[in-house]
């Protein structure tokens, strides 16, 4: 067999799927974008830049942007703080170390249908566990995803329990990869805990928390499944977000320019964000030691 | 033990319990309420184990839906998903690491480039590209886009890049074919990689959601997320059912996940990297 055919054979596979599943789809869905299409009433209506000018105006373009940062602000903190704090917690031998590490780490095994599910019933202001709970320290619980206010921090919360096992066993390899050399030397120092802590781990962990940060922002920018079966973007819009007004638009109510647009425009978000955390890294990140 | 040392030891068992508890008491609330009958769920104050267990949400909810069917269809998707994802990707790896021809490195960035685009702008256009092939509401439909994987070639190019050449020269001068070189030396040593990436793409196809539901329309094709997303539109407020439901889609997960956690745990390095 010849080496060009070898060649062909063992790309072919891939080289049909790239064709057909991501640049022809990514050439139709700039086109698409550019018309309006129900789908069943004939081809697309070719009419510029109309979708994308209608969707920067909306009120719906800023409601959805303002839900994401919404989430982005509550859940970012959080979940790089517990996550360290976990990993900081996992970066030790005691006994029994591997019992707690699949614990923390069952959430993520779970799908998130399934845990969105939970979570819808764990935040049910009345019969729910989670008010159950607050109620036991005298608390009143919110209406949670009842309430315009609550909605999406009650997404917020199912999301840290279900991400927090996954990004805390990331921070810990990069604990794993810091030389206890440094370690020695400040205790010999007598530097104590929070000092090792703030000097040594924080910036020897920089490129680890570096690139969580960036997943976790566009993983923010594409939330959906908590969202869709949790609230199903309510009360009042108070949770709807890109890619489930993407679904909807496309697959409900079958506006399938007008959720092309939409799709590159988050597209937009997500690169702009990566492109600004890229640049920004030189100002807080430490490569090397 | 010094007195130090034993208050760290406390510290940290007292803490690494806390998470666990915050971790365990939603499944343990899972537990619960799937063991409940439907007039329990809206009792108060909240019982916290049920006070008259029932099997009637398991009963249920197979008689309410084509449960077991929607557990083999989500088997037969993810574990030939993970098949077609390993085997394509593989092939592909092998010649963008190993055989050298004019135009690799820019095939290679454009499907590097490709991996930018998020999945929600080509999600469209391959719908109506299945719904052109006649494979809507097919298994096929969900497999078909599959084929294609930059994030795994890449993953696979990277590794299979170390592999020294010699080995590989050797075998060509003993008149080897490069299917035989890829499927004797290059895959055996790959094996702990590959072990990986199919551990995170059988986990990601087992919990995908949003593909599955556009492509299966149908009660008997649908995967359990599907099905669980379904029936929480039927019969939203019988938590009782849902949670049954949940807890049955989590077991095969975490069979596998005792089996062979070992892979899991360096899938998740790597799996990072997809996002």
């Amino acid at each position: 067999m010849g080496k060009k055919l070898t060649i062909f054979l063992f790309l072919l596979p891939s080289l049909v799927g790239l064709v057909l599943f991501s640049i022809i789809p990514i050439g139709t869905s700039l086109y698409l974008s550019l018309t309006e299409w129900d789908v069943i009433g004939g081809p697309p209506k070719f009419h510029g830049l109309k979708n994308y000018l209608q969707i920067l105006k909306s009120e719906e373009m800023a409601r959805i942007l303002g839900n994401t940062l919404y989430f982005i602000v509550l859940y970012i903190p959080l979940i790089l703080i517990v996550s360290i704090l976990v990993a900081v917690l996992l970066n030790n031998s005691y006994k029994g170390i591997g019992i707690y590490r699949t614990i923390y780490y069952i959430p993520v095994l779970t799908s998130w249908v399934a845990a969105a599910l939970l979570w819808k019933w764990l935040l049910n202001p009345r019969y729910g566990a989670i008010n159950a709970i607050l109620g036991w320290f005298g608390i009143q619980g919110p209406s949670w995803l009842q309430d315009k206010t609550w909605a999406m921090p009650g997404v917020v919360l199912s999301s840290i329990w279900k991400d927090m096992g996954y990004f805390s066993l990331i921070f810990l390899a990069g604990l794993q990869g810091i030389d206890k050399s440094y370690y020695e030397a400040a205790e010999i120092d007598g530097a104590n805990a929070f000092a090792k802590f703030r000097y040594i781990t924080l910036p020897l962990v920089t490129p680890t928390l570096f690139f969580v940060m960036v997943i976790c922002i566009i993983n923010s920018f594409q939330l959906f499944p908590q969202v869709m079966v949790m609230t199903e973007g309510g009360p009042g819009g108070a949770t709807q977000v890109f890619v489930e007004r993407i679904y909807n638009y496309a697959f409900r109510y079958y506006k399938m320019g007008y959720a092309s647009s939409l799709s590159w425009i988050l597209f937009v978000f997500i690169f702009v964000a990566t492109i600004i955390q890229l640049r920004m890294q030189k100002r807080w990140v430490h490569y090397d030691s | 033990m010094t007195r130090k040392s034993l208050g760290k030891k406390v510290s940290f068992y007292f803490f690494a319990s806390l998470i666990g508890f915050f971790n365990l008491i939603p499944f343990f609330w899972m537990v619960s309420t799937s063991l409940k009958a439907r007039k329990a769920l809206a009792v108060l104050p909240v019982q916290w184990i049920p006070e008259e267990p029932s099997f009637e949400a398991y009963q249920r909810l197979f008689q309410l839906f084509p449960f077991a069917r929607a557990i083999w269809n989500s088997v037969f998707i993810s574990v030939t998903t993970t098949v077609v994802v390993v085997a394509s990707a593989s092939l592909a790896a092998y010649v963008f690491a190993k055989i050298p021809f004019r135009g690799r490195e820019a095939l290679f960035t454009l499907f590097l480039m490709t991996m930018m685009i998020p999945g929600q702008v080509t999600m469209i256009p391959n719908f109506l590209v299945l719904r052109y092939l006649g494979l809507l509401n097919t298994y096929l439909g969900v497999l078909v886009p599959t084929i294609y994987n930059a994030f795994a070639t890449f993953l696979l190019r990277q590794n299979m890049r170390v592999i020294p050449d010699a080995y590989l020269e050797a075998a060509i001068i003993d008149g080897a074919s490069h299917f035989t070189i890829f499927s004797r030396i290059v895959v055996p040593l790959s094996k702990p990689i590959l072990a990986a990436l199919a551990v995170i793409t059988f986990m990601g196809a087992w919990n995908d959601y949003l593909w599955p539901l556009i492509v299966l329309t149908d009660r008997a094709k649908m995967t359990l997320p599907v099905g669980l997303s379904l029936l929480n539109t039927q019969y939203g407020n019988q938590y009782n059912l849902l949670m049954a439901g949940g807890l049955i889609s989590m077991v095969p997960i975490l069979i596998l996940y005792f089996l062979a956690q070992k892979h899991f745990e360096q899938g998740l390095n790597i799996g990072g990297i997809k996002g």
